[in-house]
Parts: structure tokens; sequence; C-alpha cells
């Protein structure tokens, strides 16, 4: 194994009943990564975290952390790993600093470390100041997600996994997990799995997106935007007959294609176009459009595909080819 | 083993924090009590062949029938519903300490709330001081007897309890199979050996084995201060092996 590699994953696949949550399932995380896990609900996601940081077994497939495989030495994995479940449950009854050094001697952390180790992990989180000595069951859910990944951080994992950390947060709360992640970049390889798309978007540096089991699509945003939503994308507002438009763009040697074309009122309207991969045309296509009879120009705005349009292409692309492979040759 | 300590640390901690430990507490004494005082009543009015504290501890079985699955019904199922239990096998922790540590948990407390109950002869000893009854309420041979099979019968109690506890996520279901599988232990063992005694012939072997589930007459054994190894081993061997169902369970259920 690598030695920059922290995670490998290779043909992981789990069945509940007669269902398979996962199917040969691959990918692999570089040390000091941030990667995002999506997909849609029942995807797969949490059961492939849950694999990885051993709670479950794999029926079949290999997963290996930090270069020790997962199912062959599970609880030298778990010293290494920092697990923030789907909707972090935590015992109510105990106060936060309590609890985090109750689950530091459980994650071995030696003796003489373990109250560095928890104020450490509690100043990270905001907690030390604030929520010190409440009790869990009164902090509100952004503090409760705070405690789920201090204890993630304690003792000093290689590999720090968190299903959904910023679920059901507000906005502000939201923003200061992300600036946690942030922060843990280059220290500890995490993956995190999260609905929000933009979040993954701003914090993760690749993404993994996972459809019925199956990996569907791998890599920076900058790849699979390339390889999912290709080409260069532009939001035009004009007055006038689209295909006059179109027509004057082309005789101008420019290969665009509309995608999409809807009236805003009964004069305005907005069109999504989209222009070969050749590089920026903005220019060329505002020069184009000037002096075009019965079409005026109001406004021309590059459009970057979010990870939203990669995600929504990818799973549909997954659903297809799994449709195809279902339906018998003609 | 460290693991076993720092988790059983935390379950007597929890224990020692929470408002129903004590109410279980007070409400397990203040039957017993009464129970005792019932028993002493009795034997004013009517002579008795056996020693208050033999009568006291053969009702055991009432107790045992609601404080057991009390203790026990949260232990696994509770954090399962709660999602602790998935936060706890993430941890270098092995299932068996988990289910040892819950285990040794309940059973501690067990014992205690039937430790404290030897303060009932001792409070109607210092009551009862001027009618020189202290050797018939302090006799130590059924005192440590009786206190023998009680730690000794708790295993299989509490065994059963922690089961149940793992098998399910809902406390309540917990709580009511630990009822009826204690139902079926102590009833349904002493119900097959009056059928034994009514008059039905059994085989040798069937004999001796409805014998050895006879739970009431392994108090009568202790009681008299027999102590026989088979109720030990009765107790031991199946206490363990629920303790290791339920481990498998954790794993199977995970």
């Amino acid at each position: 194994m690598e030695p920059n590699i922290s995670i490998r994953v290779k043909n992981l696949s789990r069945r509940f009943g007669a269902a398979w949550a996962i199917r040969n399932v691959s990918f692999t995380v570089a040390k000091g990564e941030i990667v995002g896990f999506l997909g849609p609900n029942g995807a797969g996601k949490s059961t492939t975290m849950r694999i990885l940081s051993g709670i479950l077994t794999a029926q079949s497939g290999s997963a290996w952390v930090g270069g020790i495989s997962v199912a062959g030495h599970p609880h030298e994995v778990k010293r290494r790993i920092g697990y923030m479940p789907e909707n972090n449950p935590l015992p109510n009854d105990m106060r936060v600093v309590e609890y985090l050094r109750f689950r530091a001697r459980l994650k071995e952390v030696p003796s003489r470390k373990i109250r560095a180790a928890v104020e450490e992990a509690m100043e990270t989180c905001d907690l030390a100041r604030t929520a010190r000595r409440k009790i869990i069951g009164s902090l509100s859910k952004g503090f409760r997600q705070r405690v789920g990944i201090a204890d993630a951080l304690l003792g000093d994992p290689e590999v720090v996994i968190m299903d959904e950390p910023t679920i059901g947060l507000d906005p502000h709360q939201i923003q200061s997990i992300r600036k946690l992640i942030n922060s843990l970049r280059g220290r500890m390889t995490v993956i995190l799995s999260s609905h929000i798309l933009p979040e993954i978007e701003r914090s993760c540096d690749r993404v993994v997106i996972i459809n019925r089991g199956r990996v569907v699509a791998a890599g920076t945003h900058e790849a699979l935007r390339e390889e999912f939503a290709p080409g260069n994308h532009y939001r035009l507002r004009f007055s006038g007959k689209e295909a006059s438009l179109l027509e004057a763009l082309k005789s101008k040697g420019l290969a665009v294609e509309s995608i999409r074309c809807k009236a805003q009122t009964d004069d305005l309207q907005e069109m999504h176009l989209l222009a070969d991969d050749s590089g920026e045309v903005g220019a060329e296509m505002i020069a184009a459009l000037q002096g075009v009879p019965g079409v005026k120009l109001h406004s021309l705005e590059p459009q970057v595909p979010n990870l939203e349009a990669i995600f929504l292409a990818a799973t549909k692309r997954s659903w297809e080819e799994t449709i195809g492979a279902k339906t018998p040759a003609a | 083993m460290r693991h076993f300590w720092i988790l059983l640390k935390h379950e007597l901690r929890m224990l020692l924090i929470s408002p129903s430990t004590y109410l279980a507490g007070a409400l397990f004494l203040g039957l017993m009590g009464f129970m005792y005082w019932a028993i002493l009543r009795e034997m004013i009015t009517t002579p008795q062949d056996e020693l208050p504290t033999v009568q006291f501890f053969k009702s055991f079985w009432i107790p045992t029938f609601f404080v057991v699955p009390l203790l026990t019904m949260r232990s696994i199922a509770g954090e399962r519903s709660l999602g602790t239990l998935d936060t706890l096998l993430t941890t270098p922790t092995s299932r068996i300490a988990v289910v040892l540590s819950k285990f040794a948990g309940a059973y501690c407390f067990y014992l205690l709330l039937w430790l404290a109950t030897l303060g009932f002869p001792l409070i109607a000893d210092s009551l009862l001081r001027e009618s020189n009854d202290s050797a018939i309420l302090l006799n130590s041979a059924p005192l440590l007897g009786s206190f023998a099979f009680i730690a000794v019968s708790g295993v299989l109690f509490i065994a059963i309890g922690i089961f149940t506890s793992s098998l399910t996520r809902s406390q309540l279901v917990a709580g009511m199979l630990a009822f009826t599988l204690l139902f079926v232990v102590i009833v349904g063992g002493q119900q097959l050996g009056s059928l034994d005694q009514s008059g039905v012939t059994l085989p040798g072997w069937i004999h001796a084995t409805v014998d050895y589930l006879r739970i009431f007459s392994h108090l009568d054994d202790f009681a008299r201060g027999v102590v026989d190894t088979r109720p030990f081993f009765y107790y031991l061997s199946s206490g363990v092996l629920l303790l290791g169902l339920s481990t498998l369970v954790i794993e199977a259920k995970a």
C-alpha cells in the first residue's frame, strides 16, 4: 500500500437480507485529505462508514485504514479512527467534560494525557469555556454536534469519519462546523457525508458519489465537472427570437447549444447555453450579438455547474445504466 | 480487561446518579421490609417451623420478578435505542467487555439491595432486645446460606435480564421478556418438581434433571447449610451461556 494512502476500500459488499446495501464499492483516500461522501437516502453511505469504523462486517471485499486491514485487525483500526455516527448519539445525563474523559479512557489515551487530550478536543470544538460542565441533555443541537466531533477527535486519530455532521443545524452553526472541519485539513484524514451539497463543495477536497450501493463517481470537483457537466455553461438574458440569437452565434463560428430557454416576461427570455470545451467564449458571444437585428442582449453570465448538478447527473446516469442493464437486449 | 473496569466504573457511576436507582431501591426495601414485618407478626400468633430468615429468603422470587427486569432492561436495549452502543463499539472495546460490564453493574446493585435487607434482622433485634431472641433473629448459618443462594442464583437471573435486553431495542419488550423467562425458570422448574411429587413416575434421568432445576429446593439446601456444587454449576453455567449468547446477539445485530 502506498505510504500516502490513508484509506483503501476494494470491492466492499454488504447485504441486509436479500437487499445489497453496498456492492463492489472501491475508493481510496489520501492522507490529510477531506473527502465528501454523497448519495441519496439509502445509497449505502452509512453502511460503508460503519464497515470502515469496524462496527459492521462486510460480506466480501476488503478495507484498509493506515495500511491495516479492518477485518483482520478491527481493534487496531479502531485505535486509529474517530467516528461520529449518524444522529450523533450521546448520553443525556452526563456532563460534557465527564463524557469526553470517559471516551478518552475507552480510546486508550494514556492516563497522564487524558486531561490534556480532552482539553485540546474541547478547545478545538469551542466547548472549553461555553459548555464544559453542562449536562449533555440540556445542550442545543449545535453544541451536541460539537461534543460528537470533539469525541471523534479525541486521541488524535489518523482518520475521522463523520456521518452527517451538519444535519439539523442553522446556517451559523453550519459555518462554524465547516471552519472546524477545515482546520483539520492536513492534520487528519476526514471522511464526511452530508446531504447539504454546497457544504461538501466548500469543505471537501474530493467527492465520492454513491448511489444504490455503488460508487458512481469519485474525484475532485473539477474532474467530476469535466465528466458529468463538460463544456462552458452560460446564462443569457435577451429580448428577441431564440433562433435568431443562435443563428447569429453560429454564424460567427461559435459551437453553442441551447439547453433550455424560457420566457421571463413578455419580452425578456432566459437561455442556458452550452459552449464547447474550447475555453472561455463570453467576450466572443457579446461581440457576435452586437447589432443583430431583432435581438438585444441584456446580460451574459458564465455558469459553473455546482455539485448539485454533478450529483444529479451522476445519480441519473447510474439509474439509467441500472435500468439499461435490466432491460433485455432487443 | 482494562475496558471492562472503565465500563463497570461508568455503569456504577450512572446507577448512582440515576434517580430510578433510588426509586427501585426504596420500592424493594419497602416491600421486603413489609414482608419481614409480616413474617415476624405471623410468628407471634402462630408457632413456625422455620426461622424468620429462612421464611424471608423463601420469598426471593417476588422482588426478583420486578427488580431484575427493572435493573437490566435498560442496559443494552437502552444503549441500542439511543445509538450509544454504536459509539461504544467504535472504540477498541470488545463486545464481551460491554456485556460483562453491564452484567457486573446490575449484579453489584442487585447484591447491594439484598445486603441492605440484612438490616431488617438487626433492626428487629435492636427493637426486641429484651426478649432474648437474638439467636433466632441473627442466626448466622441460615443467613449466610440464604445469602449465598441469592448471590449464586442472582448470576442466572441478572444474566437472563442482560440477555433479553440484548435481543431488542425496546426497553419495555426487554423487561417483559425478562419477566417471562424468569417466571419460566423459577415457577416452571418448581412446577416440574411438583409433577414429580404428584405421583407421576418419571424415568431416573428425567427425575434427576427435574430435581436439578428446582430453584426452591436449592434455597432449602443453602438455608440448611448444605452447599452442593450442582446448583453452583447450574446457575453459573447457565449465566455464562446467556452472557455468551448476549455477546453473539450484539455482534449479529450490529
